[in-house]
């Protein structure tokens, strides 16, 4: 070495992204390195913004209904469960019993589908490859029941403002029934090949550790938060749909870090599992109808449309012109799989949103990237990112 | 929350700040705090720090464009306090050139929710400490979500292959962008008497088929 002085090390500015299997997505991030120490991470994000609360309004309510299935495209039906509920709001109807217990057990079962994403992909992140692969098989199991609903894997657009478009096919329930029986023992095995695996809990604990007034101040919500100790879930706090009448617990962590992020995850979908077999037990005991009775708001059904000229002109009316929302303006929260999932829905009286702001759950996560990264190595980062659960589709909208 | 509990916060933090403070209402059951730009930061940090709210969490920040009033951005800032259970919304109005003081030092999870609503609407943000675009392209120009942008936007973007690279272009619709008017002409027409609709009307006093009389 010639010269101590003259051999310092100049901080280095790093491209992550926006092609980058570990970046789940396409987020850039601009990081500017100590040598493999983060001391500064600038999230870029836009990549993937289509324009979508532009698009709204210029919609009618029922044709916005399949842009929220897109904005987070690994939980589609959460995202549809704000949107109605909004909307349900500002025209002050209620569903029907059934429809509010079929609404609660498909967010349940997109609860698992997100998480078991989340979990197995985070576990690749760092390294472990075999429960991305046992999770995409059971994945497979879910969007199967999605495509028995809506007819389609992922973009179900099955919600609708007022209930849900169709009940529920036969036999359907004694499947989802027999899925949640043995859905326990896939938890476990995928526990078994992480939560005591030495080399996932060296790349996870004490990383990215969020004290739980951070998580507050920086918007943090959903298992981000509760696993920095807030015991904070919309589902308890302010129930939507029949939530109140279910029996759950809250995953609560302790300490904040990556590995408590996963911990609460692999709770929820034990949590949300045992939702969904109450629900499948509610819904044998709750026969009817799964839309509300007002052909103003809910279409006919297809019989009475080949005899009745009234049906024929709702119908046509409901597709083409849809319904007026009354005027106002409210702010509709559920809890999503990621987090606190917002509409924020103003309406001008007509046939339209005048304004549908949607409040991504993922944006302050990644907000707090920034701050949870700093000081870690490089290989951390990636851990971070993965824990904090983003999907691009709802960051950038 | 009801809805009675929700005025009598909205008027305790009134009463709390005289002048900051427009107006309080409940609406849809979320309480909505009307403030100035002046008094937003004070409005904002009682809501964070009165032992009756502890709204610490900042949920979002967007904005609502209405071209026909005079300052014609709703800035709406969505409070939420995990302790009380309860939700809160702040307005505050501007227009193009006014900025709306940044809330930033209060949460700090304000700074990208600022910055998107700069990207999408143009509502500047005074002492904010980076305000960049951030979901727009690299070198967009305009306010998307402004009502007066058009839908199609202005530019539109393909790799060329002479010069290696994407380019922009203005937008060339092979499709005229079509807008529907919706407002019924058949509701609209309630109130309208055409020739004949006089025959249509019962004289008072005339006896009606089931027996009874029209009163």
């Amino acid at each position: 070495m010639a010269n101590p002085v003259e051999s310092q090390i100049k901080p280095y500015t790093m491209n992550f992204g926006p092609q980058h299997p570990a970046a789940h997505g396409v987020l850039r991030l601009v990081l500017e390195m100590d040598g493999e120490i983060v001391e500064r991470a600038d999230p870029h994000i836009g990549l993937l913004h289509r324009g979508t609360e532009k698009l709204i309004e210029y919609k009618t309510y029922i044709q916005a209904m399949p842009y929220f299935d897109r904005l987070d495209y690994v939980s589609p039906m959460s995202e549809e469960h704000s949107f109605v509920l909004a909307a349900e709001k500002l025209l002050g109807i209620t569903p029907p019993k059934r429809a509010q217990h079929i609404r609660v057990l498909f967010a349940e079962l997109t609860r698992i589908l997100n998480h078991l994403l989340n979990v197995t992909t985070f576990a690749m992140d760092v390294g472990a490859l075999t429960p991305a692969l046992w999770g995409f098989e059971e994945r497979e199991l879910l969007m199967e029941f999605y495509e028995r609903v809506s007819g389609a894997r992922m973009h179900a657009n099955y919600f609708r403002v007022g209930g849900v478009h169709q009940d529920l096919p036969a036999g359907m329930l004694d499947d989802i029934e027999v899925y949640a029986a043995k859905f326990e023992k896939f938890v476990d095995d995928v526990e078994g090949l992480l939560t005591a695996n030495r080399i996932f809990k060296q790349r996870l604990v004490d990383i990215g550790i969020v004290s739980g007034d951070e998580a507050l101040a920086w918007g943090f919500t959903g298992p981000v938060l509760r696993a920095s100790g807030i015991p904070w879930d919309l589902r308890k706090a302010q129930p939507y749909d029949t939530y109140a009448e279910y029996d759950f617990d809250v995953a609560v962590g302790k300490t904040g870090d990556c590995y408590a992020r996963y911990l609460v995850r692999v709770e929820e979908m034990r949590q949300s599992n045992r939702i969904v077999q109450q629900a499948v037990a509610k819904l044998r005991q709750t026969p009817g109808a799964v839309k509300v009775d007002d052909r103003k708001i809910a279409p006919p059904p297809r019989g009475d449309m080949k005899r009745s000229m009234e049906s024929l002109i709702h119908h046509f009316k409901l597709y083409t012109e849809g319904y007026h929302v009354p005027a106002g303006e409210t702010y509709t929260a559920t809890e999503s799989p990621k987090g606190e999932f917002g509409v924020y829905l103003v309406s001008d009286g007509s046939n339209r949103p005048y304004r549908c702001k949607i409040r991504p759950t993922g944006i302050a996560h990644l907000q707090g990237v920034d701050f949870m990264s700093r000081g870690h190595m490089l290989a951390d980062a990636v851990a971070i990112i993965g824990s904090i659960d983003v999907v691009f589709g709802e960051i950038d909208r | 929350m009801n809805e009675e509990t929700l005025q009598a916060l909205g008027a305790k933090i009134a009463a709390a700040l005289p002048g900051a403070v427009t107006g309080t209402e409940v609406q849809n059951g979320e309480l909505v705090v009307r403030t100035t730009r002046e008094g937003l930061l004070q409005t904002l940090t009682v809501l964070r720090d009165d032992a009756g709210c502890r709204c610490t969490q900042l949920v979002d920040i967007t904005a609502v464009d209405w071209p026909s009033k005079p300052e014609r951005f709703e800035v709406n800032y969505m409070l939420l306090s995990v302790s009380k259970n309860l939700r809160a919304r702040v307005k505050v109005t501007t227009d193009e050139d006014t900025p709306v003081p940044s809330c930033v030092p209060l949460f700090p999870a304000a700074g990208w929710y600022e910055r998107e609503t700069w990207d999408m609407f143009g509502v500047f943000f005074a002492g904010h400490p980076d305000l960049r675009r951030i979901l727009t392209d690299y070198g967009f120009e305009g306010h998307p979500l402004r009502k007066d942008f058009p839908l199609t936007g202005y530019v539109e973007v393909r790799y060329d292959d002479e010069q290696k690279r994407v380019v922009y272009e203005p937008v060339k619709l092979t499709q005229d962008f079509r807008a529907f008017d919706f407002m019924s002409p058949w509701e609209a027409m309630t109130d309208v008497q055409l020739p004949g609709d006089e025959k249509a009307v019962i004289p008072l006093g005339a006896s009606l088929r089931d027996g009874s009389v029209k009163k």
